[in-house]
């Protein structure tokens, strides 16, 4: 306050208030005295934040920090948290675990359960490649549609969770298809012929200078053992429905040439192996019924 | 106007930050506005104190207490309503008209909430009544504080700290009963087996009554409150206020000496300085100061000074509710009226009745099932293998019954739809979900379209029909395409 004058307190006509004598710069201070309770509770305060220092863990040590006398600490709080959240949901999980899985809809209280539990899973595992809606992305399958590569059914869901596609697990769905153009199977007219050929299978606009029974002989030759004669696709060996609307890959002349040329063997985890069977059953479930199960 | 001058000017022994306090003694008095207050009191406590114990029949398996905030169900019932949470916007509308009707009683007559109908003021004077009953009136109390301490006088004293124990005890006991069945609540506080959450917070609210009702009094007020800021900031020159004449009352003097200067030929007011509107004050405000912070417009000067009034056979209402506009006029010669018909009362009503009426008729409308719906977001759509489209949603059904009931769920606004209800077991092709007694169930429905719709987005209704009785809940969202569609 090297500014401030000190003045003998004087009665300011105006307010009828006396000033405290404070002086800043001709700025004076009116003395609206409080009352000295109020002075008490800030004591109290200062008081209390005193015992504080010793109920809760306040001082930093070097290592750690004193502990407070009653032993509260927000990690053991979240830990208590924790394991009252699995006292909580214990049974219902317990439930889960010894409910045939297609049976889980017959118990509307299971059934929400699941669904959310399994929502919780699928967004913690899954939804980094299968998108958090389940909606997939190029390359990516899209588990709302009705089209499934390895089966849409509750256990091929199941299995395919479990054991994932084309990894180390000895139960891993497998299949592979030959990179027709990188290894010299077919020539690159050989691959736009039979591209221009399945585009005419999904109904797919096709150049009408196109081959189209050239493109005919080279599928069935070297496609249909696993696509089908007819080009509909073989779940059994993850081969994808040709003659549908849904291309993983995309349905552009190009992406299909490059398709043929170099295979796309995608591959994804065994779940069985990082989770418990039962998140493994809830996944499946929240999976089958995200839209496409059949 | 006057200034109230907290510090005597002629005084200048040491100058203090703190104020001194002065405890008052408030006088009992008799009149028209301490009969109102009185009758407030015993409205306000006893609607306070009873209401638990109202019981209100919702059928089986509801709780049959009329007003109850059930926490752990998170249901709030009034009678006949029953307000879920995500119905909390009542209690907003409820606010705000509680606060409108804040605002009129305040454009109408300033700080009525403080001086009849504020907690503060109601236990406040409900204390007071027991330490007069105990300890006497205004000069008895004044007389024993600034005695010895008797023998006697402690007992009387330990007597009026029990009763107002007591007093805040019911208050807290009667806070906790709001919020669990009350017969049974009381019966386990009784027999020590409720929960000590109950044990608490009676323990808190009979702190707190205690020392705010019984110790602290007019200091929550002056210091604590802050409605008289508030209040200060939004009234405005026409509200009437506990006023001093100052027109009729001023020169001051006894009566002898008026009776002797009106003799003389010299003016005499009213007042006869007798210092009654003080003593009955119970924040020891001189209203003969004017216009104060510390007055709670409590009106019982005005029951003083009428009392002194009578007795002299003068006119009454020396101090009145009047506003300085008034005085003015009348010191100039004019006569005057009260201006309680204004535009801001007239606005402040009409809010009211729209908010009321707002609120009334959401009330009254409000279905016993609602739905809400939420669309997925990604992918908004999926192109199926035969080039249809799919939606996804999620459908939140709420039963507001206390009965399961089941619900069919069908959309309307699209050509050729199928609506499938995932998990569900489908009934007769219905799609039902079951939702159990006053619960909420959340589905996932996919609704499905053999040929994309030709607009990206199209406006699609949810309805959910009461398999039983027909009622039926409509929610609109959207149907999403790549809007290619021919
Ligand atoms: S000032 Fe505040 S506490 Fe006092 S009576 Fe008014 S509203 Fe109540
Ligand atoms: S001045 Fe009169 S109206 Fe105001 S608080 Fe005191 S007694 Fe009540």
């Amino acid at each position: 306050m090297a500014d401030s004058e000190h003045n003998e307190p004087r009665l300011d006509p105006v307010t009828g208030y006396k000033t405290t004598g404070h002086d800043w710069d001709g700025i004076e201070e009116l003395n609206h005295p409080l009352p000295r309770w109020w002075l008490w509770i800030f004591y109290a305060c200062i008081a209390w934040s005193v015992v504080y220092w010793f109920i809760f863990p306040a001082w930093p040590l070097v290592w750690s920090a004193t502990g407070g006398l009653i032993g509260w600490n927000s990690r053991t709080a979240v830990d208590q948290e924790v394991a009252a959240l699995e006292t909580n949901r214990g049974p219902m999980i317990d439930r889960l675990t010894s409910t045939e899985i297609a049976a889980i809809k017959d118990d509307p209280e299971l059934l929400d359960f699941t669904r959310a539990y399994g929502s919780i899973a699928f967004k913690e595992n899954c939804a980094p490649c299968h998108g958090a809606g389940g909606g997939g992305s190029k390359g990516y399958p899209n588990l709302i549609d009705d089209d499934w590569l390895w089966g849409g059914s509750i256990d091929n869901i199941g299995h395919t969770i479990a054991y994932g596609v084309r990894n180390d697990n000895a139960d891993s769905r497998y299949s592979e298809m030959p990179a027709f153009g990188r290894d010299g199977l077919l020539s690159g007219a050989e691959i736009r012929e039979v591209v221009y050929y399945v585009r005419s299978l999904a109904e797919l606009p096709v150049p009408s200078s196109a081959d189209l029974t050239a493109g005919a002989e080279i599928y069935a030759r070297d496609c249909a053992s696993c696509h089908g004669e007819a080009g509909t696709g073989d779940q059994e060996l993850g081969a994808p429905n040709l003659t549908d609307a849904i291309w993983l890959y995309g349905s552009d002349t190009a992406d299909m040439i490059a398709t043929v040329t170099n295979a796309r063997n995608s591959s994804m985890p065994a779940w069985g192996e990082r989770l418990d069977p039962t998140t493994v059953k809830a996944l499946t479930f929240y999976v089958h019924n995200l839209g496409g199960g059949d | 106007m006057t200034v109230p001058a907290q510090i005597d000017p002629a005084d200048d022994s040491g100058q203090s930050f703190y104020e001194k306090h002065k405890k008052i003694y408030p006088q009992s008095v008799h009149g028209t506005f301490r009969r109102i207050k009185w009758i407030v009191l015993i409205v306000t406590l006893g609607i306070y104190y009873f209401t638990p114990f109202i019981r209100w029949d919702r059928g089986p398996g509801a709780p049959d207490q009329a007003v109850l905030i059930d926490l752990p169900a998170r249901r709030f019932y009034f009678f006949f309503i029953e307000i879920w949470p995500q119905e909390i916007y009542y209690l907003t509308g409820l606010l705000i008209l509680a606060a409108l009707v804040l605002f009129l009683m305040n454009a109408v007559a300033g700080r009525v909430w403080c001086g009849y109908l504020c907690p503060q003021t109601v236990w406040t004077d409900l204390f007071l009544l027991i330490e007069r009953w105990t300890e006497g009136d205004r000069r008895e109390r004044m007389h024993n504080d600034a005695g010895k301490l008797t023998p006697q006088l402690a007992a009387r004293k330990t007597l009026k700290h029990f009763l107002w124990l007591m007093t805040a005890w019911w208050t807290g006991g009667a806070w906790v009963l709001y919020f669990s069945d009350a017969p049974t609540l009381v019966h386990d506080l009784a027999t020590l087996q409720a929960p000590f959450i109950a044990y608490l917070w009676i323990g808190i609210l009979t702190f707190t009554t205690y020392a705010l009702a019984g110790h602290m009094r007019e200091q929550v007020c002056l210091y604590m409150c802050p409605w008289p800021r508030i209040q200060a900031a939004l009234t405005d020159e026409y509200a009437l206020n506990v006023t001093y004449r100052l027109d009729r009352g001023e020169p001051r003097m006894s009566a002898k000496k008026a009776t002797a200067a009106l003799a003389r030929g010299e003016p005499a007011g009213d007042c006869v300085d007798c210092h009654q509107c003080v003593a009955v004050c119970p924040t020891g405000v001189d209203i003969r100061e004017g216009p104060n912070l510390g007055c709670i417009q409590c009106g019982l000067c005005i029951d003083a000074c009428d009392t002194v009034m009578e007795r002299l056979d003068r006119p009454t209402r020396l101090i009145a509710y009047d506003t300085d506009i008034n005085i003015g006029e009348r010191l100039a010669g004019k006569s005057t009226m009260a201006r309680i018909v204004r535009p801001r009362t007239l606005l402040y009503s009409a809010l009211i009745l729209i908010v009321g009426a707002v609120m009334a008729w959401s009330l009254s409308a409000r279905s016993i099932s609602s739905v809400n719906v939420i669309h997925d977001r990604n992918p908004e759509y999926v192109v199926l293998s035969d080039g249809g489209i799919r939606n996804a949603y999620t459908v939140r059904i709420l039963n507001k019954r206390t009965t399961p009931r089941t619900f069919a769920i069908s959309v309307d606004g699209l050509t050729d739809p199928v609506v499938e209800v995932t998990a569900a077991n489908p009934a007769d092709g219905e799609q039902i979900v079951p939702v159990g007694a006053d619960q909420t169930r959340e589905v996932r429905v996919i609704v499905s379209v053999p040929e994309p719709p030709a607009a990206a987005s199209v406006p699609v209704t949810f309805v959910v029909t009461d398999t039983a009785d027909g009622e039926t809940a409509t929610v609109t969202d959207n149907f999403r395409g790549p809007g290619d569609g021919t």
